[in-house]
């Protein structure tokens, strides 16, 4: 499935109860792509990250991430919604890092990284751990492997955190607001690490507040604001000269 | 107070360190990279009320330990005679076992009764509310006399279909076995409770955790196994240890089945025919005793294996002051130490 993009949404919606958090986003990111959505918050974001990987189940339109529709199956014209199994084995292709890095506590970093490696995938632990061990070093944590997250500042829990994420080798990487519960001194060494795996080819979608990493290293910058893709582009675009007055509005707020 | 800060004005003006030395101060002001801060000599504090306490308290006892020492009501040298009596030390083995599968059961029905009252099937809920229900609100004596009684009520059990030949048959000794009785009977009250005690565990858990492990591709099995109950564990390992040692205790109550083959049945049997009831209760309860002692270790040992991670290791200080408090203190119940965990971000 080389010609389809990796994620492609058309019409996404999603809702919660009577609240429309997603009302019709369309858009494609190809593979090596790394589009950046920003917005304020409560404009559907995350839900829409979160949609991605079928953490929260689409209620229209079409969602699929390399050809294969996310959290559904079809079947002549009539949608089955996969079962859980089914729809693990989809997540394998999609890393996510969280707000609150979400690393295991009771875990080291080690033991972090190499569970899925090893529950899902069923590798050895010899082979995850040392796979593991390139993902620290490539994260700049080779002597914290040993460390329960606890011992770890925010900026190293987030960094295991992606590393945990790269383990399962996946397609596409989600990153939703990485970086909003770190001090300002630790934001610099998680968005290195990003920047670093963006240079990489990996495709990437980040919901970020970083309009500086969003110039630098998006490919698409989306503006999102009450459940609608707002605004599309090439960042610099977009960042020096909104269209949009509710873009203009938000962007004079952060800049 | 601004005294330090005073100080400080004072020693900056050269003519003011005169006026400063004439006020009765404890400590001069000086800078405090110069030399560490001069240690506090002063007379402590006295209590000399509760010293009186204490003393008073101590000579209660001492007149108390005394006298019973000397009263033949106690039967000293019966509690020596029976204290490692055959007959007792077996039952002791019976009420350990007792309380042993009690728990086990217990466990495994709460855990079932804790995963139904958190699922989101409606039905589900509502049956493991009811049990809960049911089997806390009413006395577990009330329920150990039912059960004895229940063979009564069904002289046969049988699984299956109404009117059809029935699938399973439970053998009639089932319930006339008042061993297996007893075991059914605490374990289906204990139950509830451990359910509570799951449940609060698994509420512990932040849900970021279960939505980073299903993230990674984890199935809800697996999720569970080695992300959420590994750490809903320190929240539930205290107060299930307080439940096995209470069961221990509760074990007692299968008089009402009628058993009498645990400690405390025995002892009253051999007091029934000796006539020294005293000596005997002695006895049981220094062995209900030892069990409650040695229980009180291992939690401590459990508790500690399941707290790795948690902030209370970063520091080093910290470990010395909380955990070990219950063990020091054998007799009084643990306190519940869940507590320590419960406030998380």
């Amino acid at each position: 499935m080389t010609d389809a993009p990796m994620v492609l949404a058309e019409r996404v919606s999603k809702n919660f109860g009577t609240n429309k958090v997603l009302r019709g986003i369309s858009l494609e990111v190809d593979a090596g792509e790394v589009l950046c959505i920003v917005g304020p918050s409560g404009s559907g974001k995350s839900t829409f990250l979160r949609c991605i990987n079928h953490l929260e189940r689409v209620d229209g339109g079409r969602l699929s991430v390399d050809g294969q529709l996310v959290g559904y199956r079809q079947k002549g014209d009539k949608l089955y919604e996969l079962k859980l199994k089914e729809a693990a084995f989809q997540r394998q292709e999609i890393g996510m890092v969280f707000q609150r890095f979400n690393l295991f506590p009771h875990l080291t970093a080690v033991e972090n990284i190499i569970l899925a490696p090893m529950r899902v995938k069923g590798l050895s632990k010899a082979k995850a751990t040392a796979r593991a061990m390139e993902l620290l070093e490539r994260v700049g944590l080779a002597d914290k492997g040993d460390a329960y997250p606890a011992h770890l500042s925010g900026g190293q829990q987030q960094r295991v955190a992606i590393a945990r994420a790269l383990a399962m080798d996946p397609k596409l990487m989600l990153f939703d607001e990485p970086t909003s519960a770190l001090d300002p001194e630790l934001v610099g060494e998680v968005l290195d690490v990003m920047k670093e795996l963006a240079k990489s080819g990996m495709t990437m979608i980040v919901v970020t507040h970083e309009m500086g990493f969003a110039r630098e290293v998006a490919d698409t910058l989306v503006f999102m604001d009450e459940g609608v893709v707002v605004e599309a582009g090439p960042p610099r675009q977009i960042l020096s000269d909104p269209q949009h007055d509710r873009t203009k509005a938000f962007l004079s707020k952060v800049l | 107070m601004s005294e330090p800060e005073s100080d400080r004005m004072i020693e900056a003006e050269p003519g003011g360190n005169r006026e400063s030395g004439r006020k009765p101060r404890a400590g001069r002001g000086r800078d405090a990279d110069d030399a560490p801060p001069e240690a506090i000599v002063a007379i402590p504090l006295r209590h000399p009320w509760r010293n009186v306490v204490a003393v008073l308290l101590v000579l209660g006892l001492a007149v108390f330990v005394l006298d019973a020492a000397q009263r033949s009501d106690y039967g000293w040298s019966d509690v020596g005679k029976y204290i490692f009596d055959r007959r007792i030390s077996q039952a002791a083995w019976v009420t350990l076992w007792l309380t042993i599968y009690a728990m086990i059961g217990a466990i495994v029905i709460g855990l079932l009764l804790a995963i139904m009252r958190l699922s989101p099937n409606p039905v589900l809920k509502s049956i493991a509310w009811l049990y809960i229900w049911i089997f806390r609100g009413t006395p577990v004596y009330v329920q150990l006399v039912f059960w004895g009684i229940v063979s009564l009520i069904y002289p046969v059990f049988t699984l299956g279909i109404p009117f059809m030949e029935p699938w399973v048959t439970v053998p009639n000794e089932v319930f006339t076995n008042l061993f297996i009785t007893a075991v059914i009977g605490l374990a289906l009250n204990e139950a509830a409770y451990m359910s509570e005690i799951v449940r609060a565990g698994l509420l512990s858990v932040d849900e970021g955790q279960e939505e980073a492990s299903t993230a990674l591709a984890m199935s809800w099995g697996q999720t569970m196994r080695y992300v959420v109950v590994p750490q809903a564990m320190k929240i539930i390992i205290p107060p299930t240890g307080n439940e096995v040692i209470s069961m221990l205790k509760t074990t007692s109550l299968v008089a009402a089945i009628p058993l009498s083959i645990d400690l405390y049945g025995v002892s009253r049997g051999i007091s029934a025919v000796t006539f020294t009831p005293v000596p005997l209760l002695i006895v049981a309860s220094l062995w209900y005793l030892l069990f409650t002692s040695v229980l009180m270790v291992g939690q401590h040992f459990i508790e500690k294996r399941f707290s790795r991670g948690t902030g209370r290791l970063k520091t080093g200080k910290e470990p010395a002051t909380p955990a070990p408090a219950p063990t020091a203190v054998p007799g009084t119940p643990a306190p519940p130490l869940g507590t320590d965990f419960g406030g998380k971000g």
